[in-house]
């Protein structure tokens, strides 16, 4: 067995360690503290679970590719809020009046198209003017989110369109809508970082820029493709949630960031780029998903939830830290 | 000939841009409207700014040591509201130093995470801003704290008295930028703040200790923190839990646009206050002209990445990136 092998079988294998244990105690401390009869491993809760994780977890699979390549992206929840509004908003413009149900189809496309094209400015401006996707994307957090208040300001934005409720209620397999839209982009997203050249050149940028700036990759143009992406994506979520729910706050989408960051780095993807997959991020958002449900079912209220995921992000960099400072020589300082 | 000017108003726009363009909007928004440069309003800009402006000041000493701190929102509204609400236990006289204590203990928390287990501070603090906002709730159950006797406490001093014309959150926001400027710039621990957050390995390597220069810069924000959040709870004597919610990013937003570098090693205590002094009048500024309370968002956006670009682009000569 080569030095370091228990160390990654640890970490790759983690998430998903960590999943069983949150199950296994959840249903063992749910006899004696929740209030329902229900079992929590319930296969409908699991069920609900899954399509719970999707508004969150569509978003993560466009962080993951973006954290990969070495950037971060702030402003995904105010994206998500521009791209609601835009989904809601559109089915009741005059020009699309004569369309019937066709205007979903279109109020799609255009919520899908506002987003990666606010993924792409976000892109363009990281890649043109050589500021840090951290700061782009944090300025750009607060014009979207103003973008979106000058809209309607503090007033929701509704539209129910019964045809799209049915649809985004309906049941395929058995899996909900929302459930069969996550694992599309969970597959597509893990298609092209595992499979195709566009993915390998994330890994490579993000590793080392400029090793892969002299291997002559294109680092710009495909930093902003994946800012595209994430802008997609992000939309995506959106347009999948809202079109059950109908209706849109202004402050919708606020903290999605810090919650799909949180996701993405308890699924292993490194901050500093160059490590990480959508299978961990998968594992993560569903570990947060469980740690909610899971809490809320043993009667915690969202005030445990908020702590004990924060200390559990924490509690995974440590470990992290330790698994990795194995066998490794430390500056002393 | 061309050049050398080019490059004269380059180095000019790097190290002067933010003072030019704070002024230039100053004159634009006092053309526009002249209510705007008047001694009340201008007071009340400052006063207004004043609690975003002493956290800044504390952030600013964490990100010139090279290290982010996405907490400071959620741990402003955690020392509001444990210090009104020991102000109706143990009487305002305790629950001062108590707040502070309770703060700094968080900030120390932080600062041993990220100073001497040497844990990536974005995450650190990202996980802390979650962990204290939910802290905060179980302290107060969720719900809002409020002062019983509202009239009869010395305690809205900090928030609403004044001294000597001023209003008090401005002297103790003046108090503070001019001790941590002092601490920054005159001292052997600001300049180790610098070494540590310009060159870390280098910094270690002479001999300075790494990891308890950045526990101390976290202490110094959590002690702004704490200030802060006395401010805010003098002020309005209640507050809800999520008080601070969202102002970690206004606070950055604040020292990045005074210069500091977000790799560390740079920016100074006056910078950063102007950095917080155009947040606030241009807040203020679009509202008197006329325009919605948001489109300040949209503004601070471009002014942001424009203020960050401009310096990288003195600093390499070229405006666009050399990314292909």
């Amino acid at each position: 067995m080569k030095p370091g092998t228990v160390s990654t079988a640890l970490k790759s294998g983690a998430i998903w360690g960590f999943i069983i244990l949150e199950l296994i105690f959840f249903s063992v401390a749910g006899e004696f503290l929740s209030l329902s009869d229900k079992a929590f491993m319930d296969w409908d809760n699991m069920l609900l679970l899954l399509k719970q994780s999707a508004p969150i977890g569509i978003i993560a699979m466009g962080m993951t590719i973006v954290m990969v390549n070495g950037n971060i992206d702030l402003s995904v929840g105010a994206t998500f809020a521009i791209a609601a509004i835009v989904l809601l908003d559109s089915m009741t413009w005059p020009i699309f009046a004569g369309l019937g149900d066709w205007v979903i189809p279109v109020a799609w496309l255009l919520a899908l198209v506002v987003g990666t094209l606010l993924g792409a400015l976000n892109g363009l401006i990281v890649w043109k003017t050589g500021v840090d996707a951290f700061i782009v994307t944090l300025g750009a957090m607060l014009g979207y989110r103003g973008i979106v208040f000058m809209f309607n300001g503090e007033q929701p934005t509704s539209h129910l369109n019964w045809t799209l409720v049915d649809f985004a209620e309906a049941e395929f397999l058995g899996l909900a809508t929302a459930s069969w839209f996550l694992l599309a982009a969970t597959f597509v997203i893990w298609f092209v970082m595992a499979k195709t050249v566009h993915g390998r050149n994330a890994y490579a940028i993000g590793d080392n820029r400029e090793a892969a700036v002299n291997a002559g990759i294109r680092v710009g143009p495909h930093m902003m493709i994946n800012f595209a992406i994430i802008g997609f994506l992000a939309a995506l979520s959106a347009v999948v949630f809202y079109s059950e729910s109908g209706s849109v706050n202004p402050n919708d989408g606020q903290l999605y960031e810090l919650w799909v960051i949180t996701a993405v780095v308890l699924g292993g993807t490194k901050i500093t780029g160059g490590a990480g997959n959508v299978i961990g991020t998968f594992g993560g958002v569903i570990a947060i998903q469980l740690l909610r449900k899971g809490l809320g079912h043993i009667g915690a209220d969202t005030s445990t939830v908020n702590l004990v995921i924060g200390l559990i992000l924490v509690a995974v960099l440590v470990l992290d830290r330790q698994l990795n400072m194995k066998g490794k020589e430390e500056l002393k300082v | 000939m061309a050049d050398i000017t080019r490059q004269q108003i380059g180095s000019l726009l790097a190290k002067q841009g933010i003072l030019i363009a704070f002024v230039a909007f100053l004159i634009g928004f006092t053309i526009a409207n002249p209510k705007f440069l008047t001694p009340d309003n201008v007071l009340s800009v400052i006063r207004s700014s004043a609690i975003l402006g002493v956290m800044a000041l504390g952030v600013t000493f964490v990100v010139i040591s090279g290290n982010l701190d996405l907490s400071v929102g959620s741990m402003m509204s955690f020392s509001t509201i444990v210090v009104l609400d020991l102000h109706d236990k143990i009487g305002p006289a305790l629950a001062i130093p108590a707040m502070f204590a309770m703060t700094l203990a968080l900030g120390a928390l932080i600062g041993f995470l990220v100073g001497y287990l040497k844990l990536n501070s974005l995450i650190v603090t990202l996980g802390m801003l979650s962990a204290i906002h939910g802290l905060t709730l179980t302290y107060s159950g969720g719900k809002n704290m409020d002062i019983a006797d509202k009239e009869g406490t010395w305690f809205s001093v900090f928030g609403q008295g004044t001294a000597l014309g001023l209003p008090i959150p401005i002297l103790m926001f003046v108090a503070v930028a001019a001790l941590l400027g002092l601490i920054l710039s005159r001292t052997s621990f600001g300049r180790k703040v610098y070494a540590v957050g310009g060159n870390g390995t280098a910094a270690t390597f002479s001999g300075i200790p790494r990891a308890r220069t950045v526990f101390m810069c976290y202490l110094i924000s959590a002690t702004c923190v704490a200030t802060a959040g006395l401010i805010q709870a003098s002020r309005s004597l209640g507050s809800q839990n999520t008080v601070g919610q969202g102002l970690e990013l206004e606070v950055l937003a604040a020292v990045i646009l005074g210069g500091a570098s977000l790799l560390g090693g740079s920016g100074t205590i006056f910078k950063t206050v102007i950095g917080v002094l155009i947040l606030g009048f241009i807040q203020n500024g679009l509202l008197l002209i006329g325009l919605q309370f948001y489109v300040q968002f949209i503004v601070t956006w471009v002014i942001i990445i424009l203020a960050v670009w401009l310096d990288i682009a003195a600093k390499r000569g070229k405006l666009m990136s050399p990314i292909a």
